[in-house]
């Protein structure tokens, strides 16, 4: 069906490359530190793959972690080495940006079970030799944020200034906040829930289908059979990028216009714009990421409900919580929708926590929070110079 | 959505209090009621001019809920912790005790239920602070009188179909609901046209003929409390 434009050159070795030897900072650890995992095994050794930009002070206190979403990584403000497109965050994220990395010592790993850098199904499994594939074990999100407390242990900061993070993302930003309190000065949970929706749950399975649904998927055993499951992998994202963005956007970007066409060519080629679009969104996505790791965090965000772990009571979660949050979301956002951001809010201002949340007025969906939104980089600025000031940092040099 | 005041959509909170007028004497009148270092409420707080001026001269612990997201967002980006919200309905999520002080700053009137937001400010802070517009005013009273119309003034400049504020009452009216919810006031102060305090050991019926704004402290009468309300989950 995508046949035409998976002609894209694509070296699958260049990837796995990537999974155990990332252009980034890699941290190592062997058998004496283990990730326990909720699925009750300890993952050892393992690896995470992060960047960093700017400087972390004397005071070690003006640290700010990063938590990419699901298809993410850790170039958030530099060109990506596999693609070679700027970092996913750039606009957010860097000299100057609101995340101003003059100021800031900003830390994005990989998560576990991704694909560039951090161990997931993609990494090379020590007893084997072999990518680990279905081998791996199911990780949580949980098991995403120990992780990175691991890494931020590696690198001696006791307590994060602010963490921020879309999606998947604002999930891990939320758990950070539940499992590690006292670690976290703020954060900015965005367009993000306590739980994945039944609707996200179904969206996630149908991707999951369309991945297994390819004979090149071999059961996860592509790279020892030497096949790919692209045209799997390529629907999925197909599927999942609708869920990004909005009625209203699909049609202001691409309405029922032809692509490169005047008429209907009767045949089921790539007529309308938007076909077009998103299949090159879902060849583009094959080139970068792994078909496994798509699986696995997936269910990551499936497994994700945090007021579970509490009783069902979410505002236990953040009981008592020193950290001051700034919760947003995006009016067309279906996928994760306002009400979701409110249930945060309530069960916060049910806590007791110093809480803001802003409602931004888009027509961009979901994927508001990666683009050019200028309410959004005014609200996330303010709110961390609101924090700074609070924190004793010094003031944005002028 | 239902609508804390109902404005049109580009209209702050903040810029309906200016436009009811006398809103640095307000909020100051406001604000000197408030002891240093409080917890505070501010619901209905527009762009945050109240939460500002708190927090800079009374070092309290500000949090506000504001309508209009343009509020909001300008709040937020202030550095402030506001939540988008309606006072009708979000006031029943706050616990009992929660703040030392709920304010109203000229909110009540525009308000769907006046009494059910006054009684959850007595549950949610231990002090309340209202100011309000007193419709009992000299000049109000007179353009009904001889103009037979609903009164507009420089500090009411809506026409009555176009106007947020869909509960008005005087400062004789706010008395009596106070005494019906079970306030005390502990302060009480009206400010004339030009934004003065009226005589302290006036009586009642200038304050209500003379004042502007009313601006109350008001506490739980504990022992007359009316059966508390209680979040609705």
């Amino acid at each position: 069906m995508v046949e035409a434009e998976l002609s894209v050159a694509f070296d699958p070795a260049d990837r796995a490359r990537e999974a155990d030897n990332p252009h980034s900072l890699v941290v190592r650890f062997g058998m004496d530190k283990p990730l326990t995992l909720d699925a009750g095994i300890d993952l050892a050794p393992f690896q995470i793959g992060y960047q960093t930009y700017g400087t972390l002070n004397a005071e070690r206190s003006n640290a700010v972690l990063i938590c990419h979403a699901l298809t993410g990584d850790q170039h958030v403000a530099n060109l990506h080495p596999v693609t070679q497109k700027p970092g996913w965050w750039e606009t957010m994220v860097g000299p100057g940006r609101p995340i101003d990395t003059e100021r800031y010592f900003v830390v994005c790993p990989n998560v576990v079970g991704g694909c560039m850098g951090t161990t997931g199904p993609a990494s090379t499994n020590p007893k084997t030799g072999m990518p680990w594939g279905l081998d791996f074990p199911v990780i949580t999100i949980r098991d995403i944020v120990r992780a990175q407390a691991m890494l931020l242990d590696h690198l001696g900061i006791a307590s994060l200034f602010s963490m921020a993070g879309g999606s998947m993302g604002g999930m891990q930003v939320l758990q950070w906040c539940a499992s590690y309190p006292r670690r976290v000065f703020s954060a900015l949970p965005i367009a993000t829930s306590t739980r994945h929706s039944a609707q996200n749950i179904a969206f996630h399975e149908v991707g999951r289908q369309s991945v297994m649904a390819d004979p090149e998927w071999r059961h996860g055993r592509y790279f020892a059979e030497g096949t790919n499951p692209r045209r799997g992998l390529a629907v999925a994202r197909m599927g999942n990028h609708i869920t990004y963005l909005s009625d209203a956007a699909l049609h202001r970007k691409f309405g029922r216009r032809f692509q490169d066409r005047d008429n209907p060519t009767f045949s089921f080629d790539a007529d309308f714009q938007v076909e077009s679009y998103l299949r090159h969104q879902g060849v583009s996505f094959v080139e970068r990421f792994d078909a496994n790791s798509y699986l696995y965090l997936t269910r990551a965000m499936d497994y994700f409900d945090l007021a579970a772990d509490y009783d069902g009571v979410l505002a236990n979660a953040f009981k008592d919580t020193p950290t001051r949050f700034c919760v947003i979301s995006f009016t067309s956002d279906w996928l994760f929708p306002t009400s979701d951001s409110r249930a945060i809010v309530h069960a916060l201002n049910a806590g007791g926590a110093r809480v803001s949340f802003a409602e931004i007025v888009t027509d961009k969906g979901h994927d508001a929070f990666l683009l050019e939104e200028p309410k959004l980089f005014a609200i996330v600025r303010g709110f961390l110079e609101g924090a700074a000031k609070a924190r004793g940092l010094p003031a944005a040099r002028r | 959505m239902t609508m804390l005041m109902r404005f049109k959509r580009d209209l702050t909170m903040a810029e309906a209090v200016r436009a009811l007028g006398g809103a640095r004497v307000d909020l100051l009148a406001v604000a000197d009621m408030v002891a240093s270092g409080a917890k505070v409420l501010d619901v209905g707080c527009g762009d945050g001019e109240l939460l500002q001026l708190l927090a800079e001269t009374r070092a309290v612990d500000g949090r506000g809920i504001e309508l209009s997201r343009e509020g909001v967002n300008e709040c937020v980006a202030k550095g402030l912790a506001v939540i988008q919200g309606d006072a009708d309905t979000d006031l029943a999520d706050y616990p009992d005790d929660a703040f030392d002080y709920v304010v109203l700053s000229q909110t009540l009137q525009a308000t769907r239920q006046p009494r059910i937001v006054l009684e959850h400010m007595l549950r949610i802070g231990r002090h309340g602070i209202v100011s309000f517009p007193n419709f009992g005013h000299w000049r109000i009273r007179l353009q009904i009188l001889l103009g037979g119309r609903m009164p507009r003034t420089d500090n009411l400049p809506y026409a009555w179909w176009e106007s947020p504020n869909i509960h008005f009452c005087s400062i004789k009216d706010f008395r009596e609901l106070c005494h019906v919810v079970g306030a005390t006031m502990e302060k009480s102060v009206a400010l004339d046209a030009w934004g003065r305090a009226l005589r302290f050991n006036a009586p009642w019926w200038t304050w209500n003929l003379l004042g502007e704004q009313g601006v109350f402290l008001l506490s739980r009468r504990e022992a007359t409390r009316a059966p508390p309300l209680r979040p609705g989950r």
